[in-house]
């Protein structure tokens, strides 16, 4: 087996700073909330909880730092394959006459 | 079970099955092979199981009376039919027997990734089995194999938590083994074995766990839905309440459909390895067939709604599904002209291994080209519910799957347990399969286009023809499943011993001993050939593989 | 099956154990330790797409009766406390944190550091839980909980219209908020259950900057677990909150 995982881990002030970055996204989450976005209210708070997951899953889960691509791929798997559950869901659901 | 009977003339092996007697070496064992085997009895008890519920189902059909049993008992007889068979037979069958046995040794690798785990999933399986016959004793169960809200929510007064509990257990089981398969494949393939050199059956292997990982959670939790539903009626699925029953078949079908894949991919990977054999070709087409594996598991994934074109989804939803329901014959239709290109010009044997995977060609072609016609939205709003789709999908699963399952298992069958089974007595019994089967089934599709709906316990006089037939087929089915059964069981003790490489097949797992030892090779082999190299195999040991 | 007169035995049971090499935590099919790394790597990575697609489930069921019945949804989030939801986000952010810095403990092979941050992690999650519990008791107390005693008589303030909300469709809400929060929760007492069990071991001395693997995977895990509560609060907590 050729791929190697070495992380190169990152200092303890590197996690508490991506740490404080999520809070503010939370924060800012819940005063987007407040603003009157019409329909693009649940928009840019699903942008912003993709933003902190993403975080998430590159700087704590150690995807960016994987020198192999197969976790960010399989993790990505995942959710084209839930987009496609709700999309062809809602394919139905969004274009029935009889809602 | 078995035990590889040596004589004592010849130097005693090691192997997986003399490696331990007890019955704690095998019910605690991690050794992929001996799990296989377990997995084996316990499959082989499940069908024979659902086979009875068949049975009594075709019995109750000889006639138009509902005479046999009552309304009430045939739900249940059918729902218990269905349940098993698909869950506890269909969904593990080849992935858990012939996978778990020869994904490692294929590979070259000494178990799977995670042994425990593949015990653990023979566990859950078991647990999961249990339940279903508690059910199956203490009243069964009446939705139907599908579980069918509002009917399993609000009204039905069966035991649809338990029998969920049950499917939920067994899920649990099938996403373990296909989360093994994937890691085993990545991580533990032997040094020089490239994706573009493994067997088909293990790419078919790696899309059929692909969908075992990312469909089986949605229909545990739609299951957990709905005992809660069930349990505290709060109105997800009811629409007293305001929720939605199609949203149920959503989510059902959203993995049962592609479940159909997680039964047939299997099997089309056991052609795929037995064509190439007594053909002594390479697959034609390597690289297409490999692909379209993965290509089926994909599209498997976006068709679900043409199960519910009548269930009140909207007509650009149908259209969709429609259109999209179409492009998996495309990948199927390249597997099936894969094959038959292979044999073009190819040395063919009439091996009963390939007069399963002959059977498997042409009953999955015509389960797959009825299934383009019931993705039409015209024709399937005409035949929606009628045998013909009871037909069809039995073309599918039991004309594809269960062919190549038993094609594998004689194919394998002296790597499993060292004995040959008797040749004649297998031909024979290819034969009953071949001819109860399309007994059985064809009849049913000219049925359900006249109109018989299915899930009646009576029927109008005029079907009674059409009806014993298809009866009178699944007698001789059945004993076309009875009779490998015995010789198998036979051969343990009297079959001629297996040389290591009875069929001069290609491929890992006949370089090894039959029975092959615990951890599969004496050494961790290095590949330096691509896959079914069989123009690299002397002729002179072609004479006769099979004579024996 | 009984073995038969003629047969000759030689069958010695192999044991995992004693094919084990020098490394106590290689089991014997791996061929080194970074395949048993990557192999275990890959399986967890999988098993939270499974997660993923369970909680998927779920997250259709959620849009389907969103885009259908909008103006109960928003009354019924409307009942929640955003304080409570975004303390228990901040929570289980800083969870995330101090988790992440327990790897990096493992990795540097500090024993102590890393069972404190685990143990840390334990606490926050059952903050968590507590605070989850206090929502639910309040559910109680106000009848917001589905089933028979359910009772919604809110109304939809859009922009100071008073829109009156169907109790059944208000019903959907909750069952689907305690069906999605409920199962968050579950997965979040196995996580605090497995960090414990881990904060157990690693005080023994199971781990090494060789061998870590299991709090690695328990972090990915609970990092998982953290991201569908980023997705849950914003889903839960603040549909039309601007009214």
């Amino acid at each position: 087996m050729s791929e190697h995982e070495e992380h190169t881990t990152h200092s303890q002030g590197f996690y508490i700073a991506i740490g404080v970055g999520l809070l503010i996204g939370t924060a800012t989450t819940v005063g987007a909330a407040f603003v009157n976005l019409g329909p693009f209210n649940p928009v840019v708070a699903l942008l912003i909880a993709t933003i902190k997951a993403i975080v998430v899953v590159l700087f704590f889960m150690h995807v960016k730092d994987a020198s192999e691509k197969l976790a960010g791929a399989v993790v990505l798997s995942g959710f084209f394959f839930l987009a496609i559950l709700i999309s062809l869901s809602l394919a139905d659901y969004l274009t029935r006459s009889w809602r | 079970m078995a035990s590889a009977v040596i004589p004592a003339n010849q130097a005693p092996k090691l192997n997986y099955l003399n490696n331990g007697h007890s019955l704690r070496s095998w019910l605690l064992t991690t050794d992929h092979k001996r799990i296989a085997v377990l997995y084996l009895i316990s499959v082989t008890t499940f069908f024979f199981l659902g086979g009875f519920f068949a049975m009594l189902i075709r019995l109750e059909l000889l006639t138009p009376q509902g005479d046999l049993m009552q309304a009430d008992t045939y739900n249940k007889v059918f729902t218990m039919h269905g349940m098993i068979m698909v869950f506890f037979f269909l969904i593990p069958v080849v992935p858990a027997v012939l996978g778990n046995f020869l994904i490692p040794i294929m590979i070259g690798a000494k178990d799977l990734a995670f042994p425990r785990i593949n015990l653990l999933s023979w566990y859950l399986y078991i647990i999961g089995g249990i339940l279903i016959t508690h059910v199956m004793l203490t009243g069964g169960v009446d939705t139907g194999w599908t579980f069918y809200a509002p009917f399993s929510t609000e009204y039905t007064n069966t035991k649809i938590v338990e029998a969920g509990l049950a499917v939920f257990i067994a899920g649990f089981s099938s996403i373990f083994t296909g989360l093994n398969f994937i890691v085993t494949i990545h991580r533990m393939r032997a040094p020089g074995l490239t994706w573009d050199r493994l067997p088909l059956f293990i790419w078919s292997n790696y899309a059929t766990s692909l969908v075992m990982v990312l469909g089986t959670p949605v229909v545990a939790i739609t299951i957990v839905l709905v005992a809660v539903e069930r349990l505290f009626h709060l109105g997800i699925f009811d629409p007293r309440l305001g929720g939605d029953p199609v949203l149920f078949q959503h989510l059902f079908w959203f993995y049962s459909h592609p479940a159909v894949y997680i039964m047939i991919l299997p099997s089309m990977g056991v052609v795929s390895e037995l064509i190439a054999c007594f053909a002594r070709k390479r697959i034609f087409g390597y690289k297409f067939v490999a692909l379209s594996s993965v290509a089926i598991a994909v599209f498997g994934f976006l068709v679900w709604a043409h199960h519910m074109f009548v269930a009140g989804i909207s007509l650009y939803a149908a259209m969709i599904f429609s259109f999209l329901s179409f492009s998996v014959g495309v990948p199927s239709a390249v597997k099936v002209f894969n094959w038959t290109a292979t044999l073009y010009k190819g040395s063919i044997t009439y091996a009963t291994p390939m007069l399963y995977a002959f059977g498997f060609i042409g009953l999955f072609t015509m389960g797959g080209l009825t299934g383009l016609m019931l993705a039409t939205i015209g024709i399937d709003v005409h035949v929606t519910d009628t045998y013909f789709v009871v037909a069809h999908f039995h073309y599918v699963m039991v004309g594809g799957v269960l062919m190549g399952y038993l094609g594998g298992m004689h194919f394998w069958w002296p790597k499993i347990s060292g004995r040959m089974y008797p040749e004649g007595w297998a031909k024979l019994s290819a034969l009953f399969v071949f001819v109860g089967f399309n007994l059985t089934f064809f009849p049913q599709f000219i049925l359900g286009y006249v109109g018989m709906p299915r899930r009646y316990w009576q029927y109008p006089p005029e079907f009674q023809v059409l009806n014993v037939l298809s009866t009178a087929g699944a007698s001789i089915l059945a004993v076309g499943y009875l009779l490998p059964m015995i010789y198998f069981l036979w051969s343990l003790r009297y079959g001629p011993i297996a040389s290591d490489n009875p069929w001069h097949a290609a491929g890992l797992e006949w370089k090894t001993t039959s029975p092959p030892p615990t951890f599969n090779f004496e050494e961790t082999p290095v590949v330096t050939w691509e896959a079914y190299n069989y123009d690299e195999i002397p002729d002179k040991e072609l004479e006769a593989p099979v004579a024996r | 099956m009984p073995d038969s007169p003629a047969t000759t035995q030689v069958a010695t049971p192999v044991t995992a154990m004693e094919h084990e090499a020098h490394n106590p935590a290689l089991l014997h099919h791996f061929v080194d330790a970074q395949q048993q790394k990557n192999a275990a790597s890959l399986g967890m990575w999988l098993f939270l797409v499974t997660e993923i697609m369970f909680f998927g489930g779920m997250f259709c069921a959620y849009l389907v009766y969103r885009l259908k019945y909008f103006n109960a949804f928003a009354a019924g989030s409307q009942q929640l406390s955003i304080a409570l939801g975004a303390t228990n986000t901040a929570v289980l952010i800083i969870s995330s944190v101090t988790v992440v810095l327990a790897v990096k403990a493992a990795e540097a092979g500090k024993r102590k550091v890393l069972v404190g941050y685990l143990a840390v992690t334990v606490l926050l999650g059952l903050t968590f839980l507590g605070i989850k519990g206090f929502e639910y008791r309040e559910k109680f107390e106000r009848h917001h909980v589905p089933g028979p005693t359910f009772q919604f008589t809110d109304t939809f303030d859009d922009n100071g219209r008073q829109i009156p909300v169907d109790s059944n469709e208000a019903q959907l809400f909750f069952s689907l908020y305690f069906a999605m929060t409920g199962m968050h929760a579950l997965h979040m007492i196995i996580g605090c259950g497995l960090f414990s069990v881990l904060a157990v071991l690693a005080w023994r001395g199971h781990y090494s900057p060789g061998y870590f693997t299991p709090v690695e995977n328990a972090g990915l895990y609970w990092h998982l677990v953290d991201i569908i509560w980023i997705y849950l609060f914003p889903l839960l907590y603040l549909i039309s909150r601007h009214s």
